[in-house]
């Protein structure tokens, strides 16, 4: 294999870990928060089907992306309501949100558009195009860091960018500012933080909250950032799980996020080129193999084959207030 | 504290989040433009308009018996198995093999046979993440949900790859010997002059069903394993104080519950299908959990259940046949059931307290108040 093919794949790589970061950062600050969320697939899937229906109702990619963000919100409250104001199992509320998206989104989807269940193909305005970094023709001719440049680097949407972006940002908001110590601490200790007279209600629902920005781009990259071009019936095909189990892998801390996400991205881009393996290991592997991977992959890891993870341990409990 | 009367808490929360989620898939029919009253109206007529009708709807309701079963026995230990679809898949593949494999005489002993293939499939595939759950602290929720991504990757490849007859198109086995055909209602309720449940879908594995419901109260109300069971779902730090081992007492009840979800096979791959076809669960696993919540885990309560899922189920079909709500609707109906009876529970319970507390107090402070 040539670097020409390693950096197509790793490119790739990067473009399928996008949706599983931000998705997985979601988590991160809701589980952080102490809540929850298996309902990550949903949200991601409402708003690759907003953001698409939109960008393709309106032509502009940046309304799709804010209807995707509105989508996502609008569950990410109901999955607050069910599991902060309600005080009702997290779990349930996270699958109710799965099936709901992938009931709705097809239903909205064949009345709006009755292509059974998926958007038109998106126009190049529609959708966010690759940008190309400065320089990247130029300094192709750079032995090996040129390539890199302009192959791996340089090409992705804006979202890829944002999405990386955040990254740092969450690393930052989570441990140097007194919001992310009060985030943590309410997912470890809530009892503590309402003692100190800061509002577990409103830590936790802006942490959920956040969950549903960052789903919401997600799914707007899924859906509207180029090669995609349009909403395709369950497409987020268990992606919001995967970045659970990521999330699970790097410990609930956002540069191992990033490492996680770009490992599961890697075995998806591999599950697109199975001529690339056949031709590195020399043995044919089924397909099937390939695509039940990330899930292997996820249960292994689930399994503590790589180090014991500790959830924050208020995860999952709903606080009551004592009177 | 007080408590409400037991019949509000079994039956009037269920029906208040029932009619909760119904609102809310009415506005949805209203919001893609068509009539919510036309679609109730066409969905009681096209299932349970006829023996026919009939006929899927107990169908479909057998089906969710055995997934709501499965769901709802691990809810007692406090297990949230979300793999009823894959544990389902894995059960069609021990029936195909059980009825493909093996020269059964007669329908009777094939059934059976099919059974235990079914059960011990559909248990094998929940043992794994049970396992990982009792030994290393894996969530299940997480685990269950990986192996029904899993069990279609790997039936996929059997089906393309080993099972299918040489020189077939489709994914699928061959169809099973004429004499392993299970005794549908109507070889059994038709008479001379009338035929019933004409060209419907619904077996003899109805009864399975209906025994399953039975077997499932016995063991979880009647038996030591049961109480262990129940025990450690309300608190496992006072089972585990009283002895139960929190190891056994996983691995059983997801073991159970595996088997309970792959015995949905016998209905729709030996019963309807008699052939191993990809997809044969159509999300029956995932219905399992509503069912379950709807019915408050219990096995007469899954039943009622597993019956009004099964009139959605086929009601739905009717309408994506006649009109343009599309089947998927079925899907946002479940979502709305689950989030209702599941997860927005106190919703519903917290301002029914209120009620009853304020219309009992008022007696009862009465006497006191003549003293």
């Amino acid at each position: 294999m040539d670097l020409l093919t390693l950096l197509q794949v790793l490119d790739s790589s990067v473009r399928m870990a996008t949706p599983l970061l931000l998705a997985c950062l979601a988590g991160l600050f809701s589980e952080r928060a102490g809540i929850f969320d298996i309902g990550l697939e949903g949200k991601m899937l409402v708003a690759a089907f907003l953001a698409a229906a939109m960008a393709s109702v309106t032509g502009s990619a940046w309304i799709g992306l804010l209807a995707g963000i509105g989508a996502s919100l609008t569950l990410a409250i109901v999955h607050g309501l069910a599991s902060i104001t309600f005080r009702g199992n997290q779990l349930i509320s996270g699958v109710a949100i799965n099936f709901f998206a992938a009931g709705i989104t097809v239903v909205i989807a064949q009345s709006w558009f009755g292509q059974g269940g998926r958007t038109p193909q998106l126009g190049d305005g529609a959708r966010f195009q690759s940008i190309t970094l400065p320089f990247a023709e130029s300094l192709s001719v750079v032995p090996l860091l040129g390539p890199i440049y302009k192959e791996l680097i340089s090409g992705h949407s804006i979202l890829v960018y944002i999405a990386m972006l955040i990254v740092p940002l969450t690393w930052w908001g989570l441990y140097r500012t007194r919001f992310g110590l009060r985030l943590r601490a309410v997912g470890e200790n809530p009892a503590a933080v309402d003692t100190a007279g800061i509002s577990v209600v409103r830590l936790r629902y802006s942490a959920v909250l956040i969950c549903g920005v960052l789903c919401g781009i997600a799914g707007a990259q899924l859906a509207t950032a180029e090669p995609a071009a349009g909403f395709i019936k369950d497409m987020t095909a268990g992606r919001g799980y995967i970045a659970l189990a990521a999330l699970i892998f790097a410990k609930w801390r956002p540069w191992y996020a990033l490492m996680a996400c770009l490992l599961f991205g890697f075995l998806q881009a591999l599950e697109l080129r199975p001529d690339l393996i056949t031709n590195v290991i020399g043995i044919k592997v089924q397909g099937q193999l390939l695509s039940a991977l990330p899930y292997i992959m996820t249960v292994v890891i689930l399994a503590g084959f790589v180090g014991k993870a500790i959830p924050p341990r208020a995860g999952g409990e709903p606080y009551v207030k004592e009177r | 504290m007080e408590k409400m009367p037991k019949w509000a808490d079994i039956f009037l929360i269920p029906v208040v989040s029932l009619v909760l989620a119904a609102i809310f898939s009415a506005i949805v029919i209203l919001a893609i433009g068509e009539d919510p009253w036309a679609a109730v109206k066409l969905m009681v007529k096209g299932a349970l308009g006829s023996t026919y009708a009939w006929g899927y709807t107990l169908y479909y309701a057998t089906n969710f018996v055995f997934t709501g079963l499965a769901v709802a026995v691990a809810f007692h230990a406090r297990m949230f198995n979300i793999g009823g679809e894959g544990q389902a898949m894995l059960g069609g593949l021990g029936v195909a093999l059980v009825c493909l494999y093996i020269p059964w005489p007669h329908w009777s002993l094939a059934l059976i046979g099919a059974s235990v293939g079914a059960a011990l499939f559909g248990a094998a595939w929940a043992a794994i993440p049970a396992f990982l759950q009792a030994k290393r602290g894996s969530h299940i929720v997480i685990t269950t949900i990986m192996f029904n991504f899993i069990a279609n990757a790997l039936l996929v490849y059997l089906l393309v790859n080993v099972l299918k007859p040489v020189g077939m198109m489709e994914p699928a086995t061959a169809k099973f010997p004429k004499l392993v055909q299970l005794p549908s209602f109507r070889d059994m309720f038709s008479t001379a002059d009338t035929i019933m449940f004409r060209g419907a879908p619904a077996n003899i594995t109805f009864f399975v069903a209906v025994a399953a419901c039975v077997v499932v109260w016995l063991l979880i109300w009647r038996t030591r394993l049961g109480y262990e069971l129940r025990a450690f779902g309300h608190s496992e730090s006072a089972a585990k104080y009283a002895g139960i081992k929190p190891t056994k007492i996983i691995m059983v009840s997801m073991l159970i519950s595996g088997a309970l979800a792959g015995m949905m096979a016998i209905n729709n791959v030996m019963g309807e299908a008699e052939r191993l076809v990809l997809n044969a669960v159509e999300g029956a696993g995932f219905i399992g959990i509503a069912v379950a919540l709807m019915g408050r885990s219990h096995p007469f309560g899954v039943f009622l259940a597993a019956l009004l899922f099964g009139f959605l189920y086929q009601g739905g079909a009717e309408l994506a046949l006649w009109t343009s709500i599309p089947r998927e609707m079925i899907v946002v109906i479940q979502a709305l059931v689950i989030l209702f009876t599941g997860a927005l529970d106190n919703m519903v319970r917290m301002p029914l307290e209120r009620i009853f507390f304020s219309l009992w107090r008022k007696p009862a402070a009465k006497p006191a108040a003549a003293e």
